[in-house]
């Protein structure tokens, strides 16, 4: 009974209108077949399935599916949208469920949030990205130090990641690069989202 | 035809040896490419997992600068650099979308730019059969392989271009002018390997890694061959981290494709960077050449 009284309180009639706009996909073909998580390389780490963030759209739940861990493991490897029967790109929802929760401070997985930031951190600096920086940016924000350590000797043997960051050999160019970012910043920050 | 090459930012780090292979293979097949003078990273998935405007705005300087360099096509080896700039290419076909990127690069981008392709493509583009059997000088029969594209190559169908989304065989085509005549028929070769998961989320990479890993060994793979950077460090750096999420110690070798063809070229170890394996791939290298001298001695043989 209560679960029933909650889904129609948090229903939010226009939450699916706003997924369907800027994904340009139609929610409402999922009939609920399962076939997206059936084949979903990270459903096991999922706390809500593939067809269950689908039907959650279709019933309004904006704030459980934004705040799902789901959107923040997706991998991005776009097998639910090929074996959709209705040719839903379901991939491309989850990356628009990730956009429209982190515009709103919605993050699942705070670690998962992390490891981007670190990466895109060293692209903004050197205008391109560099192993070693991304691995300490990330652990300095996450404070998970152990992470991979077990990887670091035979990854340095192998000169496998390198010391020196990789950076575009004309500074004007790698300045050009951080134009980008400074600008898409400036412009999230105008626009009262989180960049 | 003029192609810009495109290393993308793994081929200065964890996948030289891509780069050196892919250099080398591209070398001896006569096909010649210039890189994008200055080009920057993608954004790989962080970027368009942030912001689809940030990931296309870094791809598209790099598309505006081959266009400026000249060039007709763009070659890249990295699926996750193509499939970025593929999207890129798309999406700024969208002119409300084209106005917010532009508003983040420094001048307009211009309205051609070259398409992007893999560099597996555009040599099966340039060279027929024929002429790749013709650069081999150690065939690969004998070598039982384990094709393995990953999850970014093929899809999404549309946008990549690369024949059937789950059972892509150009690899398969490619080693077989190489004289490979038992490459398997690998059910999981576009299963996602755990891609980026593998610093903030580990388990996750383990287990689908180890799955791969673990399917090649029953089958009686030699090695297994791959085509992209992340896929080859979760099979390979990350192949201890993945048997122990199988319950098992996994010790098969990890190569390019790349590698495999430059070996079948007979390119030395070094600049097809087989060094830089974390599993040896000495004991592929040694059965090619053992059955490449047999099989040589035997036509002698078979002459006098
Ligand atoms: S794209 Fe995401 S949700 Fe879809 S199958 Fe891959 S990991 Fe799962
Ligand atoms: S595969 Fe398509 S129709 Fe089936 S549950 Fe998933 S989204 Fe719905």
């Amino acid at each position: 009974m209560n679960e029933t009284i909650d889904l129609i309180r948090s229903k939010d009639p226009t939450f699916q209108q706003e997924v369907e706009a800027e994904s340009g996909q139609n929610i409402s073909n999922c009939y609920q077949c399962g076939n997206c998580t059936a084949g979903c390389p990270a459903a096991l780490d999922y706390d809500m399935m593939p067809n269950q963030v689908m039907r959650g759209i279709q019933l309004g739940l904006r704030d459980k599916v934004l705040s799902s861990q789901a959107i923040y493991m997706c991998l991005s490897c776009s097998t639910c949208s090929l074996r959709c029967p209705n040719s839903i790109d379901i991939a491309g929802v989850m990356e628009t469920l990730r956009h429209m929760a982190r515009r709103t401070n919605k993050v699942g997985v705070k670690r998962v949030e992390k490891f981007w930031l670190s990466f895109l951190d060293t692209v903004r600096t050197f205008g391109r990205s560099y192993e070693i920086g991304t691995m300490a940016l990330y652990m300095l924000r996450s404070l998970r130090f152990w992470t991979d350590v077990d990887l670091a000797p035979q990854a340095l043997m192998k000169q496998k990641l390198g010391l020196k960051p990789h950076v575009i050999p004309s500074k004007e160019s790698v300045e050009a690069v951080g134009r980008i970012f400074k600008r898409y910043q400036e412009r999230a920050k105008r626009e009262g989202v989180r960049p | 035809m003029k192609i810009a090459y495109y290393p993308g930012c793994s081929a200065k780090g964890s996948s030289l040896d891509y780069e050196l292979s892919t250099q080398a293979v591209l070398k001896a097949l006569g096909i010649q490419t210039v890189e994008i003078a200055d080009w920057n990273c993608c954004g790989s998935t962080p970027a368009h997992a942030v912001a689809t405007d940030l990931s296309t705005a870094l791809c598209t300087r790099n598309l505006a600068l081959a266009a400026r360099q000249g060039a007709d096509l763009i070659a890249t080896s990295c699926p996750s650099c193509l499939s970025n700039h593929k999207h890129a290419h798309v999406r700024m076909q969208d002119p409300d979308f084209r106005t917010r990127v532009n508003e983040l690069l420094d001048e307009p981008a211009p309205e051609q730019m070259p398409e992007m392709t893999s560099v597996m493509q555009l040599i099966a583009q340039q060279c027929d059969s024929d002429q790749i059997k013709s650069r081999v000088t150690k065939s690969l029969t004998g070598i039982k392989i384990a094709p393995y594209y990953g999850c970014l190559m093929s899809r999404p169908a549309e946008l990549m271009q690369f024949g059937d989304p789950e059972n892509p065989t150009l690899m398969e085509s490619l080693l077989a002018s190489c004289g490979a005549d038992d490459i398997l028929d690998f059910p999981l070769k576009t299963e996602c390997c755990g891609a980026s998961a593998g610093i903030p989320h580990r388990p996750l990479t383990a287990r689908n890694s180890g799955r791969i890993l673990q399917l090649a060994v029953n089958m009686g793979a030699d090695c297994i061959a791959v085509c992209c950077p992340l896929c080859q460090m979760n099979l390979d750096l990350r192949q201890k981290q993945a048997g122990k999420a199988e319950g098992t110690k996994f010790n098969i070798p990890v190569l390019y494709f790349t590698q495999l063809m430059g070996i079948a070229f007979g390119c030395d170890a070094d600049s097809l960077g087989l060094n830089k394996l974390c599993v040896s791939a000495d004991r592929i290298t040694d059965k090619i050449h053992a059955l490449s001298t047999a099989a040589k001695e035997a036509a002698q043989g078979g002459k006098a």
